[in-house]
């Protein structure tokens, strides 16, 4: 009884904070909620009008609606298999001490700290530009015709920009987590006859499960929103081939004005993000506070 | 953006002192006007010229916001739609002008001094930008669509340009002039996806195939023989004799194409005969052919225009020095001035009689005769072969245009880097755009936007 008066004035203190967080988070999701109901353009300010669930039913039913979907899981898994296996891959192979290794660290980390649109604008005008890239430039050295990556293999393009950005998040996690990994264990299986392959499999690999989640996590969160690489190199084309959920969304506020719509999709994409948080706390939080 | 907010802030502090005093004069002492403009060649030349306007208008500062065209035009539309009056002067298109005068965004410039000679600017330029007799914006510049095509490689090939082409003829030439080995390709077009972009040719196709965006009662029609025709037309055409990866190039990314010798033809705005006319910019000069824009079964729409002018939005604090700074720029000392200062050919054209009487302008501007002969030919009023319910070549004139054409207009960017069927994604883009105008309430008993078309 005693504990729980005392305990008031700090409630009471805290409230401001958590009263302020709320307002941050509740404010705008209820105004989107409202906007998802309205018939809304805003070029017809004077037009809206209460439509119910129909801006819903036409954001499902727009014609891009399941190809960024589609898009969406494409863009994520790729590129969490890609900075899961290749961060796992380099860590091990720069965790050898070797003349240089701070070094190399170094620039393996250092595409992080890029911003996304820059690295976009590089990538697109001084890498894979078909007439002045870099790669095109290689291409013609051994005889062959560059290819214009944004245009044919769109998708593939931006996978591979936002790998880059990303693997160094990987390596930077794994580098970490295997520097507490114990020599002595390792001293031991070599004593034991275990060679490389199985060292990995054995040791380091279930070393790195907890990190694995912990990067799949970060990174599946932050994915999801992928915008400025697509804005920047293609424009969510051609076509739709990289339109995924969040440039649709701007496509509708922003090119077409139709707020009601919008919403209703950032409701659609906060949703999906949800389901996904979800399914992963679920299936990968419980490797973290299971006691291995 | 701090800049501005000072500027803004200034403003308002010097209208309220003006008002105290009770003496408009004064109100444009130390006044600051943000405008929102273009990042096109002739709107550079005007923030360049700000200097001699502040000269002549002492205490009027000016604050440029230059943008490129999608940027600007999302920044403006959310500004006005929202009242944000961000804006004292803004540049919007021969599509934005009627709309929001009709929403009485923009205020209305009536009585205009008789030293402007508001009859010298062109009867279809100023009905552009009119609603209900009232006049929301000046022209600054305006164009039309012409064919630009190489004299030299023409000659090399004995063929001769018609003075008014048809489309089947320019494929022709383009058959015959495309030689990607020695880098030069048959024919540049717009391809990048949006309704000023690809569109905007592609409306103008269209119209000269005989079709139309929407029959009288708002249903699309798209899904036509004659959108089939027209779009298989223009996707074959850029397949075979256009340059690689078309879908990437705009009006800019032709220019430069042209401009450096690449293309054999181009069919585009007018105002790029200035830039491929300049010898510092251009490498073809003295090459460089105008003729009429293409037509097909009809001339009807066949050449677009576009009006880009200038307006006040109703939210501006400072109205009567913004309309002094939009009558300064647009007039006919500007257009001198101009002139004087970069070349006769460097005039903004398309808005007025007195530049296309003048002889050296004519004699300057090889193009002149060509965008001077399409502008009075144009009829805005009667855009297609069949009757429509708009008004607007390469747009429509309704609100909804814009999520209608950026859709389609995806789609076939699409189709044109080789994804997706022609046929196909037009009966799509149709049920999308029918799905949009129902949406919009055109075809209910009680619409919850006017059937009427804007007058």
């Amino acid at each position: 009884m005693s504990a729980r008066i005392r305990k008031r004035p700090e409630r009471l203190l805290a409230q401001p904070a958590i009263i302020m967080l709320l307002v941050w988070m509740i404010v705008p999701l209820a105004m989107t909620l409202y906007f998802s109901t309205q018939y809304y353009n805003l070029l017809y300010p004077g037009k809206s009008a209460f439509v119910g669930l129909e801006n819903f039913a036409y954001f499902f039913t727009y014609p891009s609606f399941w190809t960024s979907i589609l898009n969406t899981i494409i863009l994520v898994g790729s590129v969490l298999v890609v900075t899961v296996v290749g961060g796992v891959l380099i860590s091990v192979l720069v965790d050898e001490t070797f003349p240089g290794q701070g070094i190399v660290r170094m620039l393996l980390i250092s595409p992080f700290f890029i911003m996304p649109t820059v690295a976009a604008l590089v990538w697109k005008n001084l890498l894979m530009n078909p007439v002045s890239g870099f790669l095109a430039w290689l291409w013609k050295l051994f005889g062959a015709t560059p290819v214009n990556w944004f245009a044919d293999w769109p998708l593939f393009s931006v996978i591979t920009v936002v790998s880059w950005e990303w693997l160094p998040f990987a390596i930077l996690i794994f580098v970490t987590a295997l520097q507490s990994l114990d020599r002595e264990q390792m001293e031991a299986a070599r004593m034991d006859g275990a060679r490389g392959f199985a060292i990995f499999r054995y040791l380091t690999l279930p070393h790195l499960a907890r990190p694995i989640a912990v990067v799949v996590m970060v990174e599946a969160i932050f994915l999801l929103n992928i915008f400025a690489e697509i804005f920047v190199t293609t424009n969510g084309g051609p076509g739709d081939a990289t339109t995924n959920v969040p440039y649709l969304v701007y496509t509708q506020a922003l090119l077409e004005f139709d707020v009601g719509a919008a919403s209703a999709g950032g409701l659609v994409a906060v949703v999906l993000a949800n389901i996904m948080a979800v399914f992963l706390i679920r299936l990968i939080g419980k490797s973290l506070t299971e006691k291995t | 953006m701090s800049d501005y907010r000072n500027g803004l802030g200034k403003g308002v502090v010097s209208v309220l002192f003006a008002t105290l005093l009770g003496t408009a004069g004064v109100a444009y002492a130390d006044t600051t006007l943000t405008i929102g403009t273009v990042n096109n060649a002739d709107m550079v030349r005007m923030q360049a010229l700000s200097s001699e306007y502040e000269k002549t208008h002492p205490g009027v500062h000016l604050n440029w916001v230059v943008l490129e065209e999608n940027t600007l035009r999302q920044r403006l539309t959310t500004d006005i739609a929202t009242h944000g009056g961000q804006f004292d002067v803004i540049t919007i298109g021969a599509y934005e002008a009627p709309l929001w005068g009709a929403q009485k965004w923009l205020k209305p410039l009536d009585n205009l001094p008789a030293d402007y000679d508001i009859n010298d600017i062109f009867k279809n330029v100023r009905e552009q930008l009119t609603v209900d007799n009232h006049l929301y914006a000046l022209p600054f510049y305006a164009e039309a669509s012409i064919t630009y095509f190489r004299t030299d490689l023409f000659a090399k090939a004995n063929l001769t340009m018609p003075a008014e082409p048809t489309w089947d003829q320019i494929r022709g030439f383009a058959q015959k002039l495309h030689d990607p080995d020695h880098g030069v390709y048959g024919i540049c077009l717009r391809g990048k996806a949006g309704w000023g972009e690809n569109m905007a040719l592609l409306g103008t196709v269209v119209n000269s195939f005989g079709g139309r965006w929407f029959d009288e009662q708002w249903h699309p029609q798209i899904d036509t023989p004659e959108w089939h025709k027209a779009v298989n037309f223009y996707v074959d055409l850029l397949k075979h004799y256009g340059p690689p990866g078309p879908s990437d190039n705009g009006f800019n990314e032709n220019l430069a194409l042209f401009a450096s010798g690449k293309c054999a033809m181009w069919v585009d705005a007018s105002v790029g005969g200035g830039t491929v006319t300049d010898p510092k910019e251009s490498k073809v000069v003295g090459n460089v052919g105008f003729a009429r824009s293409p037509h097909e079964v009809t001339d009807r729409g066949s050449s677009w225009l576009w009006v880009w002018s200038l307006a006040i939005p109703d939210s501006t604090k400072q109205p009567d020095a913004a309309r002094e700074f939009i009558l300064w720029a647009t007039s006919k000392p500007y257009l001198k001035m101009v002139a004087e200062k970069y070349g006769a050919q460097a005039t903004p054209p398309g808005t007025r009689e007195s530049t296309y009487a003048n002889a050296g302008y004519i004699g300057a501007a090889p193009f002149a005769q060509v965008t001077y002969d399409s502008l009075k030919a144009v009829d805005p009023s009667h855009p297609t072969l069949k009757p429509v319910p708009y008004k607007g070549i390469q747009i429509v004139s309704i609100p909804e245009f814009q999520a209608v054409a950026t859709l389609v207009g995806r789609e076939i960017a699409g189709a044109l880097a080789g994804r997706g069927n022609v046929d196909k994604l037009l009966h799509t883009a149709d049920a999308a755009v029918s799905r949009t105008m129902k949406r919009a309430g055109y075809y209910d008993q009680k619409p919850v936007i006017s059937k009427e078309p804007p007058k």
